[in-house]
């Protein structure tokens, strides 16, 4: 049976994430040959539409509206909530992120519908979908199905297959205006405060550089940064490094804080705590970085190297900077 | 003013998670209050010191879940609610719908909870409940301020810190950085036990179990393939990052 799928688009800084291609991806792949559309929610963002048809989509229905500036959630409720029901969308695809996590749960309330958060993976069975979710942060995994008319879903960055883009599609733009007046909208925001360090998303980072209690201090994790600075990684931390104050809590992976699958996830400092590896360990190369030998961490590692961060890792910037100047 | 506090039992973050008969093994288990639950006390228990009146902690679970209840009141909470009649038990529609049965006759000014539970890691139920109510919602809070029914929380955006404003009623929920959760005290401990827990059942909440039946459903629990031991490089330190950088760049092949 055919199926309708819908993604948001998940834009962030004006660009759109990867992971919206990611999902549009597997929209195509579990629609059955239903129509799969994207929404792009914003106040005039320069988005290219064209994009979106390479990985799947049918339809782009763009609402644009100076109340979408920001993500406020009446706003982008009432919004996708029109799309929704102008698509006739049977699935709703939002990224697992700051939006996507935040506006699904409203959404399927509104609607009456069951929703599956965090999904790594989508897959038809008999008709059915079936998606995969970690549980525990990815200490063990459920495959899950939803039996309401309409299902949300909200898809980890960097885990479903994106696919090859065809160059060849196109797809139609609607364009949808949606009645967004002031006081209909119960919160608002006041000011936006960037604090990301080094501008690369963690959710979404392809490679992690990650501090723990063993940088021993804020400026500790500086050659931390210079290592993720030529490797164009974001920069994490456990949570003993966040207790200690060296770091902003939003950089916490593990159980208690974020939950990262990158490419490469390089340990520097961190003992490997359950509540960290949890966070973690589903990253696909991991590179432990610690003085103590008899360190968890290097039981998840598949590169280990006992010895002092504060030694090896300006060594490291190094020797990459070379190797990816080759 | 009103508060309430939903909150959920869940195992301690330490644990090892053991799949048996296709379900996680909870025998053995130490459990706790969720963690970013204890930061939506500890935020209740604040804000009542600071305006008056009550702080009621509300859980949908199994007889067990009254241990986090009562650690809730021994850090200072008045009275708890106990649901756990077992046919109001499902996913995240269930709980979500039960809590607003719950709420349909209390009079709240805030409702706070953790941003999600670290068990099940979706972070549905606290917005669904907001929408339930027809209040507004301010997620993963790290900074909360009240004058009057004036709302201005700091909010974890990936990274990025938003202000945002709003009036009551509303529901809050906790990240990381809002507090520093304090440790029941003796005296808390011995009080809690006499303070007042309500137990409803689906009739005292006029719900029923099929009305709210899950809209989702676990098909397979299982663990992700276990990792072979790794490599321990070996050498001093410049033979053994280049044969890092090496290893990295010609077999995993990830730079």
């Amino acid at each position: 049976m055919s199926r309708k799928i819908l993604v948001l688009a998940d834009l962030r800084n004006g660009g759109v994430r990867n992971v919206t291609f990611e999902a549009l991806s597997a929209a195509k792949n579990i629609s059955e040959g239903g129509e799969v559309s994207v929404a792009v929610l914003s106040n005039n963002a320069a988005v290219n539409t064209g994009e979106f048809a390479h990985y799947g989509a049918d339809k782009v229905y763009v609402v644009n509206n100076a109340a979408l500036e920001n993500y406020v959630p009446d706003a982008y409720a009432a919004a996708l909530e029109a799309v929704i029901k102008e698509a006739g969308a049977n699935v709703v695809f939002l990224a697992h992120s700051a939006i996507g996590r935040d506006l699904a749960p409203k959404l399927a309330a509104r609607f009456g519908a069951g929703a599956v958060s965090d999904i790594i993976n989508v897959e038809l069975d008999g008709g059915n979908l079936v998606f995969t979710r970690p549980i525990y942060a990815g200490k063990a995994f459920t495959k899950n199905t939803v039996n309401s008319d309409l299902i949300f879903a909200t898809i980890r960055p960097n885990n479903l297959t994106k696919s090859e883009p065809d160059t060849s599609r196109s797809a139609e733009t609607v364009n949808l205006s949606v009645d967004l007046p002031a006081d209909s909208l119960r919160t608002f925001i006041k000011e936006v405060v960037k604090k990301s360090t080094g501008g690369v998303d963690l959710s979404e980072a392809k490679i992690i550089v990650s501090g723990g209690r063993g940088v021993k201090s804020a400026d500790g994790f500086k050659p931390l940064q210079e290592l993720a600075d030529v490797l164009g990684a974001a920069v994490g931390a456990s949570r003993g490094a966040c207790d200690a104050e060296y770091c902003d809590y939003a950089l916490q992976i593990g159980q208690t804080g974020k939950v990262v699958t990158p490419d490469l996830y390089i340990a520097a400092g961190i003992s490997g705590a359950i509540q960290h590896l949890a966070g973690m360990s589903n990253s696909k190369v991991i590179v432990a970085i610690n003085k103590d030998p008899e360190a968890p961490i290097f039981k998840v590692a598949d590169y280990g190297i006992v010895g002092d961060l504060f030694e090896i890792v300006p060594i490291l910037t190094e020797e990459l900077k070379k190797a990816l100047a080759e | 003013m009103n508060i309430f506090v939903c909150l959920k039992q869940t195992f301690d973050t330490e644990e090892k998670i053991v799949v048996e008969g296709g379900k996680v093994k909870e025998d053995g288990v130490r459990f706790v209050m969720n963690p970013y639950d204890e930061y939506a006390v500890e935020e209740a228990i604040k804000l009542r010191d600071a305006n008056g009146g009550s702080v009621t902690v509300v859980t949908i679970g199994p007889e067990r879940a009254q241990e986090a209840l009562r650690t809730a009141l021994a850090m200072g909470a008045d009275e708890a609610v106990l649901i756990s009649d077992e046919s109001l038990f499902g996913d995240e529609f269930t709980a979500s719908n039960v809590l607003a049965a719950y709420f349909k006759d209390k009079s709240y000014d805030i409702i706070l909870t953790g941003n999600q539970a670290v068990d099940s890691g979706s972070g549905q139920t606290a917005i669904r409940l907001a929408e339930l109510l027809n209040i507004p919602h301010i997620g993963t809070v790290t900074g909360l301020e009240i004058n009057g029914t004036d709302v201005t929380a700091q909010r974890d955006a990936e990274g990025d810190l938003e202000v945002v404003g709003g009036k009551l009623p509303l529901l809050i929920t906790a990240q990381q950085g809002l507090n520093d959760p304090r440790y029941p005290s003796l005296i808390g401990i011995r009080k809690a036990n006499k303070k007042p827990l309500e137990t409803p059942v689906a009739g005292d909440l006029g719900v029923s179990g099929d009305a709210v039946a899950a809209k989702s459903s676990v098909l397979e629990t299982f663990l992700p393939p276990s990792k072979a031991a790794g490599r321990i490089l070996e050498g001093d330190n410049a033979a053994r990052v280049t044969e890092l950088v090496n290893l990295l760049k010609n077999d995993a092949k990830v730079l």
